[in-house]
């Protein structure tokens, strides 16, 4: 959802050199570990660094031949550590059944993200795979070089006649050791210079698509710990009340009501509300249902959705804009186009609403501040918590827990959950642990949304059917400007508002893309696919129009315009093919497409709708991929499966609206998602590719809108330019 | 003190009587396999057994639980369940699995009932949320149990 390889970015991608691998292992004492066998649990890399301990690094292995990884990246659900797993393996020769992993953190040169320029540790815009490549296949090469070079000694024979396989390491005169029996000698080895990784033709493990998660067990028998599922000796839960409008502020409270309610421990303010602490979870909830607040509403956002849409459109029409992309003369040649077609297009707020609530869980240990949670940027939430408790970041330890789904919300700049479960823990002084939980209510009213966002648009054609002139202005809030990612706004133009619209792909002579940034005080975030959730929508069903326009296919209008794009042409090539594009269709039925490039990797959708009286169904969905090459293809296909499943539930019905500044959608009742029956039979083709991995968490979101409005004006003859979907006057249209 | 049948076993409870099955079990009990996502049963996370009914227990108090005999996805060990379970392994079902004990428990239910359940049947009775979308896998695994458990 963050950042990724683009030019539009002030970030570069950073290879990681062999020599920066060993130098950072040499240097930090810590570039490879093996030979794990402190007396127990975990280590913290905060404590390794303080005590020089060498035993923090990417790999462990214990006596008992265990293989684990620590990760990089947060496991939301994309498959992430399921990934890296599969990196290390792969050249360690390790046998799939020891591999576990553990998520990493605390020393930016280990778990930089590469894409973000090696500088901190954070999973977002689809990256984890592309700055784990490298990374961890060498991680794996080295440690196997380490494992062979202490089997040579220990039976006196060359290293080179030593074969590693399986997770066993074995000579021709019969001798063989595993993993574990090796591992102590082995950490004692000096790393390899230089590490020769396999070549593509080798691989086992990477593309094989019949590699099984490796938490399907712990997840299909209600064994996997969440950090909503943290229980430590003592522990008290806690429930925080926020103001109810955005950016008010605690006046008083009166918590003698509060403190009655059976099991009520505290009731503490903090900077973000005030904090509600019991011996349950439902006993801190029932404690908050009697608190008293008075609130502060003199700096509070009150007006409504429907206001600030008027607004938006207001600004649409004004002159003050700042450029994100000018080729050409677009006004000049929109002027002397022999056809203009004009279109606007409404997006609502949208809430992330994964399935584990918010929650996180502080307590002080020694020195030490601990913190359970969905770490997505680990050393920013080091930081953040330092601040609170008063110490200094490398005092901050973290637990990475497996975490149920985040889209984008667990990566914020205030570290919002984080900062409460450290506050509330501080607040009472520290006597106990504490979890912090978010109903889901406070989850859908709490903010932090996928901005709300109006596009106006002009396309104008020549006499012989050619798009010569574009058009495109969006108004919206700014996902960066506040916080630690303000400065890769450049030119007044947040690269998140606009990517997808400033990248259009196609050979247009003439382009004008501008932003109007709009102060309101709902907070946002990147939500899955982050500015392609409305540019690829906006762009892919005006081109849509344009092709109709022109009297031309869909497809083939796309393809002539795509001229020195062949990832995206071979993407929409083979829907094309597999889907039987340009069959007649049932009356009451369309057939729409959709390509989009987001976060490196290329996806094209072909939708088939059925329009019963308004009512859109969604039957199929046949959607390839080039997301370079493909680690986990049956990990991809997940992901593209999800991505649709995620983007149809937004465009079909999901919004967050506001009434004088109050959130109006509460709970799952109220925002609607999709269900099982909902879903389409989805049929995903990966293409075969030589390039370095790409992103797969979100690019399979941004083609779904638009296929699914292409399809449906094909089966009705109607534009759908307003989300949701659900909200489409038919009649008036 | 209540007395509640859970997996089993008797387990005697000191909470009002109003508080939720869901919250017993996950904060007073220790089971957390069953997971609380909106409180209201609109998603199923919460999905237990009782006497064998999926159950959304963020929406039973413990009071009115009474006699019933209460399961949750820790003990699920029917010929119905290893088939889910194993169909789920098989085809890779979960993505961020917060909602899948839930999924789990609601499959299991339908197949005990109805080990040959036809698409509208899965449709029906499968109407748990899930926000990583994995309900094509969830579809096709609960099929793929129902021909496991034919042997
Ligand atoms: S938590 Fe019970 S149905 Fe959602
Ligand atoms: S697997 Fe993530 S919510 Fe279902």
């Amino acid at each position: 959802m963050l950042i990724r390889k683009n030019d539009a970015l002030p970030i570069n991608t950073v290879t990681p050199s062999r020599r920066g691998f060993l130098k950072a292992g040499v240097v930090a004492g810590a570039g490879l570990v093996i030979g794990w066998h402190l007396p127990s649990g975990r280590i913290t890399s905060a404590q390794a660094a303080e005590a020089g301990s060498p035993f923090e690094g990417y790999i462990r292995i214990s006596p008992e031949n265990k293989v684990t990884v620590l990760a990089a990246h947060l496991d939301m659900g994309q498959g992430i550590y399921t990934g890296t797993a599969t990196l290390v393996a792969e050249e360690l020769e390790a046998d799939w059944s020891q591999m576990e992993v553990e998520g990493g953190y605390g020393n930016p040169k280990l778990y930089g993200n590469l894409a973000f320029g090696g500088k901190f540790q954070g999973t977002g815009g689809s990256t984890a795979t592309m700055s784990s490549f490298d990374r961890y296949r060498r991680a794996g090469a080295t440690a196997r070089v380490m494992l062979v070079s202490a089997a040579a000694k220990q039976w006196n024979v060359p290293a080179g006649e030593i074969a590693v396989s399986k997770g066993v390491v074995s000579h021709s005169s019969g001798k063989k050791a595993t993993f574990g029996e090796l591992a102590e000698a082995a950490a004692k080895e000096t790393p390899p210079a230089d590490v020769t990784l396999k070549d593509a033709g080798a691989w086992t493990l990477i593309g094989n698509a019949d590699l099984r998660r490796l938490d399907s067990p712990a997840k299909t028998t209600g064994q996997q710990t969440f950090t909503l599922d943290v229980k430590l000796p003592g522990m008290l839960y806690a429930v925080v009340q926020r103001p109810p409008l955005f950016g008010g502020k605690v006046k008083s409270f009166d918590a003698t009501a509060a403190k009655q309610v059976k099991g009520v421990v505290d009731v503490v303010e903090i900077p973000r509300g005030v904090a509600v602490v019991a011996d349950s979870t439902w006993n801190a909830m029932a404690g908050r249902k009697a608190l008293k607040v008075e609130w502060d509403d003199s700096a509070a956002e009150k007006r409504g959705t429907p206001e600030l849409m008027a607004e938006y459109k207001k600004l649409a029409a004004g002159k003050e804009a700042a450029v994100a992309r000018n080729d050409g003369d677009a006004a000049a040649a929109m002027k002397s186009a022999a056809k203009v077609i004009s279109a606007e297009f409404e997006f609502p707020y949208l809430a992330h609403a994964a399935m584990e609530p918010l929650d996180a869980v502080a307590r002080k240990d020694g020195d030490n501040i601990e913190i359970w949670g969905g770490h997505q940027m680990p050393d920013l939430y080091q930081g953040i918590a330092a601040g609170i408790a008063e110490t200094t970041p490398d005092k901050i330890v973290l637990h990475v827990m497996m975490t149920g789904g985040s889209f984008g919300r667990r990566a914020v700049g205030d570290g919002d959950v984080i900062a409460e479960a450290v506050s509330t823990a501080k607040a009472i002084g520290w006597k106990a642990p504490v979890k912090v939980v978010w109903t889901r209510e406070d989850d859908m009213t709490g903010g932090r949304y996928r901005p709300m966002y109006f596009h106006k648009m002009q396309a104008g054609i020549d006499g012989a059917g050619k798009l010569v002139a574009w058009q495109h202005r969006i108004v919206g809030q700014s996902i960066m400007s506040d916080g630690p990612f303000a400065g890769f706004i450049q030119n007044g133009v947040d690269p998140t508002s606009v990517e997808g619209a400033s990248t259009l792909p196609y050979a247009v002579p003439n382009i004008h893309v501008d932003l109007v940034t709009t102060k309101v005080g709902v907070p946002v975030l990147w939500w899955r696919s982050v500015g392609s959730t409305h540019t690829a929508y906006s762009t892919e069903v005006l081109i849509d129009e344009v092709a109709q326009a022109a009297g031309q296919d869909p497809i083939a209008f796309r393809l002539a315009m795509l001229g020195d794009k062949p990832r995206h042409k071979a993407v929409l090539e083979k829907v094309k093919e597999a889907s039987g594009w340009g069959q007649a269709m049932e009356k009451g039925k369309g057939r729409g497409v959709a390509v989009a490039e987001s976060f490196g990797s290329y996806v094209a959708q072909v939708v088939d709708v059925s329009v019963n009286n308004g009512a859109i169904k969604v039957e199929r969905v046949i959607c390839a991929v080039d997301c370079g090459t493909a680690v986990n293809p049956d990990v991809i296909k997940a992901q593209m499966e999800g991505g649709i499943g995620y983007g149809l539930s937004a465009i079909l019905k999901g919004e967050i609206t506001l009434k004088d500044g109050l959130v109006e959608q509460t709970n799952f009742d109220g925002y609607e998602v999709l269900h099982l029956d909902e879903m389409p039979e989805v049929e995903v083709h990966i293409l075969p590719s030589k390039e370095g991995p790409t992103g797969v968490g979100e690019p399979g979101v941004p083609p779904i809108g638009p296929a699914v409005a292409n399809a449906v004006f094909a089966a009705t003859g109607k534009r759908i330019r307003l989300l949701p979907m659900s909200k489409f006057d038919w009649k008036s249209a | 003190m209540i007395t509640l049948k859970v997996n089993g076993q008797d387990r005697q409870v000191d909470v009002d009587p109003a508080t939720p099955l869901l919250w017993v079990l996950r904060d007073t009990i220790g089971l957390t396999g069953t997971k609380y996502g909106c409180g209201i049963a609109a998603c199923g996370a919460c999905t237990v057994h009782m006497d064998g009914q999926p159950t959304r227990s963020c929406s039973v108090t413990v009071g009115d639980v009474g006699a019933a005999s209460i399961t949750t996805i820790e003990a699920i060990e029917s010929k119905a369940a290893k088939a889910v379970q194993t169909a789920w392994q098989k085809l890779d079902v979960v993505q961020c699995g917060y909602c899948q004990s839930g999924q789990i428990m609601a499959a299991t239910a339908l197949l005990e009932s109805n080990p040959k359940p036809t698409q509208e049947d899965v449709e029906a009775a499968m109407t748990n949320i899930c926000r990583c979308a994995t309900y094509q896998r969830i579809k096709t695994a609960v099929n793929e149990a129902a021909r496991i458990m034919e042997g």
